[in-house]
């Protein structure tokens, strides 16, 4: 045991010494932090290039063809930024859930009930209100029944201690299918022969942004990303979420009311799961396809844990995944590189991100020793 | 009922074990796991990669039984990687789960395009091995006694399994890695030497199961084909808790749930399958609720173990 | 069965030692466990290892059993220096470890926990294991029934079984650590017994506590190990010579280091100085209070608490402190009784409502529940005050308040930290516990209950934190002071209670004899 003691004249000098010990060493965390974010990224490009040498094909030629088509050129930008209104909204959710330190998985069935309910009801509406009306009307019903279906596990976590990891997955099956139902039986377009719901004519969508394809969902999107950064960042709510993920015997200790905030951090994360369906259909696809699922939820997983949460990083993260994955589109047809390969890379990124952090926990163990 | 033709029992039934061997290998691959305190999400994936190299294997050397042995491998190399990550390095099981399920579907996909670019070549369809006098009996025995030996096995594995844990050292040791790892440290027996034996055949169990799907039941390998089917798997041994015959019996009933779907669509009616397919996500959700806590997992389940970690 | 392997020799009364600590050090980040002790274990011996919670008995422990490593010196078995690499090596060396917590898993029975380590392929032989663990048990007098599941089993059930397990593992060096910490009085009595036959038959034991009564009464030979290091033994002569009373007194001063009286006697000086209030009406009162618990249920706990005074509640770790302090500050729901601040019922109140009315945990888990190491020290002095005026408006964070909040209470309460965002984890012990002081004593405090409130810390950092408790009671808040400290408790309190298996057992003056009245209590002489 170490007796601290101290010249207490020696107080003043220290705390001086101190102030610029601490602002350095402010620096650096910043910096190792970034490093830890961007650290990962950096080597599974360098990885994902090594596979590409290896299918033969060029990584530069790769990279940049991707580059072109997804963020250069005037088509590409445009999908590039319609996309990534969805997802930057099932990033938002899983933000909020993963602060509080809930494994939300079930995001898949809150996207497509969202979808397909408000694919079914806008056609129908649009008769009886304004269209803004009718869009913003959709939008929050997206939100609640995506925010529904989160309410079983959510009860079973707050209530009864039950893993929410299989019970949103299992929920997750159970939904996809249960939209499947909904638009084969009960929201079938009978004016085609293709199973889907009716299309919602172009005029009546989210409005699209300038003189372009962009849909406004991608406002939406950024929106909500920035929401969820300030309540997160600088609000009495989402400091509690926080202190419930970081430490839930803290938030006990605390007089929190853990059961109740679970339960509000399932509702708002599949809220944004619901709404992120909503505005998928209403910005962008217009109906809900029978057996369609992008199945985004897995996807944006690694790109939130890279971004540390911040809303910044993550939409960030989110554009540079939407350039990827649209620019592998086309690069499929031209440089016979498979869209697959984007998963590929997806899961060198989450392993590496996975490593990296076992290795910064063990330099850290071993500075404090 | 008009249905109830005899062919149409045995379609349904015949139907129901195709659909449910790779769930039940699956399961118990889960299930192995997960008794050792392995939650291990990254079965899709292994599944998937038994079904590429399985079908890659079987269609290459023209062999059925190379061909399992190759799903068999497929599923464990991605495995390999599980054990050395999560095991070993102690990992957050869950992420790793989904970076390797992710990436057998991307792996997987690639590979069979640059193989086969747009074609799905069909494997030739496999003998059956009838069980004298069992084969006889009407509608069971075609469904259930003249079928590829591998369907045998798979039923068998159950058994061996039920063995393994109730009459073993091993089965000991298995439960006390996933219930309390320190018992057995203490014990000295190497708890990730335990774990990472447990997971390696958990890969070759599913990759099995995947195998099956493609050289059994599709005769051919199409990207993402395990379509949740190791998920479902997850599920199954999660009810099971720790007992083969419970997965048996959640396979089944997942298996004639699917084949339901398919026997009602020949037979002319017309109910989408998918109401089918919700019923048993539906009773598992059900038994959830009513029993909550009490659906005990083993208690270091998804925890790395560090030794004398405080 | 190895036991016969080893006859007692009583004719050489120092037969060679079957394993020897030779300077054993180890340390930890941040701190020294164990300070280079050297210990010899006996065969047909008892070797008490006594010693407050921290002493570090239970790392010791762990190098024995093949868990840790020393970081310097050696451990020798039968005279070879050999490290225990694992704890295979240990079990095959013939040192067997019953841990404080069961090692033993719970879902499989007695039989099967007999058999971790076989080879994997085989099936064992339960019948005969069964047989054979039934006639160990009964070389040594104890009943098992191989067959139950561990978890149907009492605790002391389970450990009985666990030495069972141990001997049938040819082990001849038995540690028990902790071994009757969690055990009713009967069990451990029971316990003592089987010791005494154990070493009849030529084992050595340790046996590891922090209970006097029975150290004494089971011991051979006594120990004494005090932050880290080892202060003092008792060899078996020593031990009949002096007899049990001369005994406990002598390891009450190695314990307790030898200035414990006198720094009493000046602090008992300095507590008298204050105006005592035991005439007014009770701050905080306590009624029947029963609290519901797995381990250590707590009943009839009655206590009443004058504006400034301290009251010490005494006892061994785990004697329901715990229960009790987080059933006072809400954390864990009252069963039956009532509890009354300024007169007012708040026994049904939730945590955050009882913080209003005044009433104040310092807990004594300040990382795992008292902060949350993560965030800055600026938002870990407001951690119980989330949301509230003027620190948030609207929900919103003021940045402004807080820091100023913040720099107050580190002037204030003299905390070192590099800066008000800096993480609280990474401060020490003594800055962590004064930011939990700063907390929980500003603001409208009326009555405050300090769990442990030295533990773990540096001598500058205990003077400062029981300066704290002074203060607290000085300024009118009644005080609730938990601790196994006798000498704090000593230096503190106006009255103390001594709380053991969730009851409060008595209730003390803080006069001149508190000291030995107390620890008859503790021991349960007097119970």
């Amino acid at each position: 045991m170490s007796v601290e003691v101290q010249d207490p004249s020696a107080d003043g000098q220290a705390a001086a010494k101190n102030n610029g010990l601490a602002s350095r060493r402010l620096l650096t965390d910043r910096l190792q932090l970034i490093g830890l974010s961007i650290g990962p990224l950096v080597a599974a490009i360098l990885v994902a290039s090594l596979i590409l040498i290896a299918m033969g094909v060029n990584p530069v030629d790769y990279y940049t063809y991707i580059v072109n088509r997804g963020l250069l050129s005037p088509s590409g930008i445009e999908a590039t930024l319609t996309r990534m209104g969805p997802l930057l909204l099932i990033a938002a959710g899983l933000i909020v859930a993963f602060r509080a330190g809930i494994w939300n998985l079930g995001g898949d069935a809150q996207f497509l009930l969202g979808a397909s309910v408000v694919a079914a009801l806008a056609p129908v509406l649009t008769g009886y209100m304004p269209v803004w009306l009718v869009l913003i009307v959709t939008l929050v019903i997206g939100a609640i029944i995506g925010a529904l279906w989160s309410l079983v596990p959510a009860l079973l976590r707050a209530r009864q201690g039950v893993n929410e990891i299989i019970t949103t997955m299992m929920m997750s099956f159970l939904g996809i299918s249960f939209s499947n139902v909904l638009v084969k039986i009960f929201f079938l377009d009978p004016a085609t022969n293709v199973p889907q719901t009716r299309t919602l004519p172009v005029e009546d969508r989210l409005p699209r942004l300038f003189d372009t394809t962009i849909s406004s969902g991608v406002l939406i999107g950024l929106v909500a990303i920035l929401i969820v950064h300030y309540v997160m960042a600088k609000t009495a709510f989402g400091l509690k979420l926080k202190i419930v993920g970081a430490n839930a015997k803290a938030a006990v200790h605390a007089g929190l009311s853990v059961s109740a905030l679970t339960i509000g951090v399932f509702a708002i994360s599949a809220g944004f799961s619901g709404l992120s369906g909503a505005v998928a259909v209403l910005g962008q696809y217009g109906n809900v396809r029978a057996d369609w699922n992008p199945a985004y939820t897995l996807t944006i997983v690694p790109l939130v844990f890279l971004a540390r949460f911040n809303g910044f990083a993550t939409i960030a993260y989110v554009f540079l995944f939407s350039v990827l994955s649209i620019g592998s589109e086309s690069a499929a047809r031209r440089l016979g590189v498979p869209n697959y390969f984007t998963l590929v890379t997806m899961a060198i990124l989450l392993i590496l991100l996975g490593i990296t952090e076992m290795l910064d926990q063990k330099r850290r163990e071993s500075r404090r020793t | 009922m008009t249905l109830l033709t005899a062919a149409f029992l045995t379609a349904l039934l015949a139907g129901a074990i195709t659909a449910g061997i790779p769930l039940l290998l699956a399961g118990l691959g889960e299930q192995l796991s997960e008794k050792t305190g392995v939650l291990n999400i990254g079965i899709e994936g292994m599944m998937l990669a038994g079904a590429y190299l399985g079908f890659l294997v079987a269609w290459k050397t023209d062999s059925v039984f190379l061909g399992f042995v190759g799903g068999a491998g497929g599923g464990m190399l991605v495995a390999a990687i599980m054990a050395l990550l999560c095991v070993r390095f102690g990992l957050n099981q869950i992420v790793i789960g989904i970076a390797l399920t992710l990436g057998a579907e991307g792996a997987t996909a690639m590979l069979h395009y640059f193989q086969f670019a747009q074609t799905y070549p069909r494997l030739g369809a496999i003998s059956s091995l009838p069980i004298p006098l069992l084969a006889d009996i009407p509608v069971l025995g075609p469904a259930l006694f003249n079928r590829p030996p591998i369907v045998y096995i798979a039923l068998l594995l159950v058994a061996v399994f039920a063995y393994v844990y109730r009459k073993t050292y091993w089965g000991i040791a298995l439960q006390a890695a996933g219930d309390k790892p320190a018992a057995l440290d203490s014990s000295g027996v190497s708890v990730l030497g335990i774990r990472s034996v447990a997971v390696l055949l958990t890969g070759a169990l599913v990759g099995l199961g995947g195998g099956f799907m493609a050289i059994v039941g599709a005769g051919i390998f199409v990207p993402f084909m395990t379509n949740g089917n190791g998920f479902i798997g997850i599920v199954l041994a999660m009810l099971a808790r720790g007992r083969p015959l419970w997965v048996l019996g959640g396979a089944a009933l997942f298996g004639a749930c699917l084949s339901l779907t398919t026997a009602l669509q020949v037979a002319g009616v017309d109910i989408p399958t998918d109401v089918i397919q919700m019923l048993p996500f539906a009773a598992v959700m059900g038994v959830l609720v009513m029993l909550g806590r009490k659906a005990n997992l083993p208690s270091a389940l998804g925890a790395a173990y560090v030794r004398g970690a405080r | 069965m190895t036991l016969s392997s080893q006859p007692a020799d009583d004719a050489e009364p120092l037969a060679k030692p079957i394993v020897s600590l030779k300077s054993v050090t180890k340390r930890f980040p941040g701190i020294v466990a164990n300070d280079s002790i050297s210990i010899d274990f006996f065969p047909g011996e008892v070797h008490v290892l006594l010693g407050e919670n921290g002493a570090g008995k239970s790392t010791l422990v762990s190098m024995l059993s093949g868990l840790q490593q020393p970081s310097e010196g050696s451990i020798a078995v039968d005279g070879t220096e050999m490290p225990i690499a694992s704890p295979q090596k240990a079990l095959s060396l013939g040192i067997g470890t019953v841990f404080q917590h069961s090692m033993l898993v719970p879902s499989l029975t007695l039989i099967d926990n007999v058999n971790l380590g076989g080879s994997w392929w085989k099936t064992p032989d339960r019948e005969a294991i069964a047989k054979r663990m039934e006639e160990t048990a009964l070389s040594i007098g104890v009943e098992v029934n191989p067959a139950a599941i561990t978890s149907s089993l009492s605790l002391g059930e389970q450990q009985q079984a666990e030495i069972v397990r141990a001997l049938m593992r040819g082990s001849r060096f038995l540690i028990l650590d902790e071994a009757t910490a969690m055990l009713t009085p009967k069990d451990a009595e029971k316990l003592g017994q089987l010791m005494r036959r154990l070493v009849a038959q030529g084992l050595a034991v340790i046996f590891i506590t922090h209970k006097l009564n029975e150290a004494v009464a089971y011991g051979d030979r006594i120990s004494v190990l005090r932050l880290g290091r080892k202060v003092g033994a008792l060899g078996p002569d020593e031990l009949k010579s002096l007899g049990p009373e001369a005994a406990t007194k002598e390891i009450i001063r190695l314990m307790f280091g030898s200035n414990g009286n006198q720094a009493a006697e000046t602090t008992r000086a300095a507590g008298s100085a204050r105006p005592l209030v035991t005439a007014t009406d009770p701050l905080l009162e306590i009624l029947a209070l029963e609290v519901d618990d797995d381990s250590v249920p707590v009943t009839g706990i009655e206590l009443k608490i004058g504006a400034g005074e301290i009251v010490g509640i005494a006892g061994i770790d785990g004697n329901g402190q715990k229960q009790l302090s987080e059933a006072l500050a809400g954390q864990r729901p009252v069963k039956n009784g009532r509890i009354y601040l300024d007169g007012q019922p708040i026994e049904d109140l939730p945590i955050g409502a009882r913080r209003h009315r005044g009433l104040r945990y310092v807990t004594d888990d300040r990382l795992g529940e008292g902060t949350v190491g993560a965030f800055p020290v600026s938002i870990n002095l407001l951690l119980k005050q989330i949301g509230e005026a003027p620190f948030w408006r609207s929900g919103i964070e003021q940045g402004g308040a807080i820091a100023e909040n913040a720099r107050k209470q580190v002037k204030d309460y003299d905390i070192r930290t590099p800066d008000i965002e800096t993480p609280a984890g990474k401060l020490s012990g003594g800055n962590i516990q004064k930011l939990l002081l700063a907390r929980e004593l500003t603001g409208s405090a009326r009555a405050v209950i300090f769990a442990k409130p030295t533990y773990g810390l540096d001598l500058n950092n205990i003077a400062a934190s029981r300066r704290r408790i002074r203060e607290a009671a000085d300024g009118g808040k009644a005080v609730i002071v938990l601790s196994t400290e006798l000498d704090e408790l000593i230096e503190l309190s106006d009255r103390i209670a001594v709380m053991s298996q969730g009851r409060i057992v008595g209730i003390v003056e803080n006069d001149g004899d508190a000291r030995q009245k107390i620890g008859e209590f503790m021991s349960g002489v007097a119970a």
